[in-house]
C-alpha cells in the first residue's frame, strides 16, 4: 500500500471508530461526565449490572432473538424448499416481490404497517394493550425471513436434484430422503440465515420500537429511553462490554475461516 | 409419485405464505386503509392534504438523504478499492473492520457523537484548552448530515468492494497496455464496471438516511425535522395513525420511484459498457 493509501485507510478508520474509542474511554471515567476525563474506575460497570431493568432488557433481547431465528429458520428452510422446486411463473416471481418487500421498504414504514395490523387487530379482538411480546416476536420473524430464505435458496440451486431422486429410489420416503440428502449439503445455508437472523434481531431498535408495549423492554429501546435523558456513562459501559464481545466473535470466526483457508490450500 | 412431490412442494411452502400474507402484505394495505381513512374510519381525502403541511419537511429529508448518499460514495469508493488491492489476509480483516461498527447498537453510536461534538464534548474541551473558543458544532444541519454518514458508511463500503474485489485485474493491465492513463482507467474501466455496487450502495444508503429519525433528533436538537421524526410523533405521542400511515405512503412511493430511477440509470450505464 502506498503511503497516501495508507492515510486515508487510517483516517477512514479513524472516523468509523472515533465514537468508539470514546465510548470506550468514558466508561472507565470516575465521574458522570461524557466529555471530561476525570480519572479512571470501575464504578459504571457495577451501576451497569446493579440495573435490574437492564439486565431484564438484556435477557428479553436474547430470548427474542434465539425464538424469532428458530422460527424464521424452520419456516424460511422450508419456504425455500418448495420455492426451489416450482416452475419460473408468474407466481414465483410474485412470491419473491413479496419476500424482497421487507428488505426494500424502510424500516420506519415496515415497523408502522406491523403496528397498524395489530392496532387494528386488537380493536377486532377488544384488546387495548395488544403490543408485547407476541407481537414483537412476529415482528422479528417477519423481517428474518427473507434472509433466511435468500440464503438457503443458493445452496438449493447448487444441490444436484437427481441425490433426492436416488436416495427415494433406493427405499427412502421423500421425507427421509430430504433430511438425509438434501439437508446436509443445504446446512452452511440455514446456519448462515439463522446467524444472520440472530444478529438482526439482536441489534433491532426501529421495528421494535413501533411493535412492542411497555411490557416488553429489549435492550435496543432500553437504550433509547436512557439516551431521551442526560446519559450516564454505565451506557458506555454496557456498550464497551457488547464490543468487546463482538469483537471477540468475530476474531474467532475469523480465526477459524483463515484456518479453513489455509487446510484447503494444502489439499490442493 | 411426481405428482405427490409437487403437492409437497406445494405444502412446505404453505406456512411462509400466509405468514407472508398476514405480516407483508396485509400491513401494506393496512397503511393504504389507515391513510384514506379518519379516526371513526370513514373515507377522507384530509390526511392527504394535509401532507402540504410538511412539503419542507419532506424536501428537507430528501435533501440531507441526497448530501449524505453522495458524501459516502465519494468516501467511500477509494477506501473500497484500497481494500480490493490488498491481500486476501487483510482484506478480510479490514473488511470485518468495516462490518464491526455496524454490530454496535446505532443510538449509542449516535450518542457518542453527541458526546463529541456538543458544546461542552471533546473537541470544544480541546478546543477551549488551546485558546480557540467554542465552535457550535451540534444541532446544525452539517452534524445531521455527519451522523447519517457515519451510520450508512459501511452499507456504501461493501457492496462497492464485493463488486471491486471480482474486478479482473487483467482487464485493468490491457486498458493500461492500451496506452490509458490512470484518470482513463477509472474512468472507462473500473467505475462502469463497478456499476452495479454503486446502484445498490446508493439504495443502502439513501433509503435509511432519508428515513431515519434518531439522528435528527440527537444531533439536529430537534430544529432539523425529518420525515422519520414526522412520522414516530404521529403514532408515539400525538396518536394520530391516519395522518402518519399517510405520510409513510407518500415516503413509500417516493422510495420506489427513487430506485426504479437508479436502477434506470445504472442499467443504462451497463448498457453502455456492453
Amino acid at each position: 500500500m502506498k503511503l497516501p493509501s495508507k492515510i486515508y485507510t487510517f483516517l477512514i478508520f479513524l472516523f468509523l471508530y472515533a465514537p468508539i474509542i470514546v465510548m470506550i474511554v468514558f466508561s472507565f471515567n470516575s465521574t458522570n461526565s461524557t466529555g471530561l476525563m476525570a480519572g479512571f474506575s470501575l464504578r459504571w460497570y457495577a451501576v451497569l449490572f446493579s440495573n435490574k431493568n437492564i439486565m431484564q432488557a438484556l435477557y428479553n433481547t436474547l430470548i427474542l432473538a434465539v425464538a424469532s431465528a428458530l422460527i424464521a429458520t424452520v419456516i424460511g428452510t422450508a419456504a425455500a424448499v418448495g420455492i426451489d422446486k416450482w416452475k419460473k411463473n408468474l407466481f414465483r416471481s410474485s412470491v419473491m416481490g413479496v419476500t424482497n418487500i421487507p428488505m426494500m421498504t424502510p424500516e420506519i414504514v415496515t415497523g408502522v404497517s406491523m403496528m397498524l395490523l395489530f392496532v387494528f387487530m386488537g380493536r377486532v379482538i377488544g384488546r387495548q394493550g395488544i403490543l408485547g411480546f407476541g407481537t414483537i416476536l412476529i415482528a422479528h420473524v417477519t423481517f428474518n425471513l427473507p434472509y433466511v430464505i435468500l440464503s438457503v435458496l443458493p445452496k438449493l440451486r447448487q444441490t444436484d436434484p437427481h441425490l433426492a431422486e436416488a436416495a427415494q429410489d433406493l427405499g427412502c420416503t421423500p421425507l427421509r430422503s430430504f433430511f438425509k440428502a438434501v439437508l446436509p449439503s443445504i446446512s452452511p445455508g440455514i446456519v448462515t440465515g439463522m446467524i444472520m437472523a440472530f444478529t438482526l434481531s439482536l441489534d433491532d431498535f426501529i421495528i421494535s420500537y413501533f411493535t412492542t408495549g411497555p411490557g416488553f423492554q429489549t435492550l435496543p429501546i432500553a437504550i433509547f429511553s436512557m439516551t431521551k435523558k442526560r446519559v450516564k456513562p454505565d451506557m458506555y459501559a454496557l456498550s464497551t462490554l457488547i464490543f468487546v464481545s463482538i469483537l471477540v466473535l468475530l476474531i474467532l470466526t475469523n480465526v477459524a475461516q483463515a484456518r479453513g483457508e489455509n487446510k484447503k490450500k494444502k489439499n490442493i | 409419485m411426481n405428482k405427490k412431490t409437487s403437492l409437497g412442494n406445494r405444502l412446505v411452502a404453505s406456512p411462509y405464505l400466509l405468514w407472508s400474507v398476514l405480516f407483508i402484505v396485509a400491513p401494506m394495505f393496512f397503511v393504504i386503509y389507515y391513510s384514506f381513512t379518519n379516526s371513526a374510519g370513514a373515507f377522507t381525502f384530509e390526511n392527504i392534504t394535509e401532507l402540504a403541511k410538511y412539503t419542507d419537511t419532506f424536501l428537507r429529508s430528501i435533501w440531507f438523504g441526497v448530501l449524505a448518499t453522495i458524501i459516502c460514495l465519494v468516501l467511500a469508493y477509494p477506501i473500497a478499492y484500497i481494500i480490493a488491492q490488498t491481500s486476501s489476509n487483510a482484506q478480510r480483516t479490514l473488511v470485518a473492520l468495516v462490518m464491526l461498527p455496524m454490530w454496535m447498537n446505532f443510538l449509542i453510536r449516535t450518542y457518542s457523537w453527541m458526546a463529541i461534538l456538543q458544546d461542552t464534548g471533546i473537541i470544544n474541551t480541546f478546543l477551549n484548552k488551546i485558546g480557540i473558543g467554542t465552535i457550535r458544532m451540534i444541532n446544525t444541519p452539517g452534524a445531521v448530515i455527519l451522523g447519517m454518514v457515519y451510520n450508512f458508511l459501511p452499507f456504501m463500503i461493501l457492496p462497492l468492494y464485493s463488486v471491486m474485489a471480482k474486478l479482473d485485474k487483467s482487464v485493468i493491465e490491457a486498458a493500461q497496455d492500451l496506452g490509458g492513463n490512470r484518470l482513463d482507467v477509472v474512468r472507462k474501466v473500473i467505475l462502469p464496471l463497478s456499476m452495479p455496487g454503486i446502484a445498490s450502495g446508493l439504495t443502502m444508503v439513501f433509503v435509511p438516511s432519508v428515513s431515519t429519525f434518531y439522528i435528527s433528533q440527537k444531533l439536529g436538537g430537534g430544529s432539523f425535522d425529518l420525515i422519520g421524526d414526522v412520522i414516530e410523533r404521529q403514532f408515539q405521542q400525538s396518536y394520530n395513525y391516519n395522518l402518519g400511515a399517510s405520510i409513510s405512503l407518500v415516503l413509500m412511493v417516493l422510495i420506489l420511484f427513487s430506485m426504479a430511477f437508479l436502477t434506470k440509470f445504472t442499467t443504462e450505464g451497463e448498457g453502455m459498457v456492453i
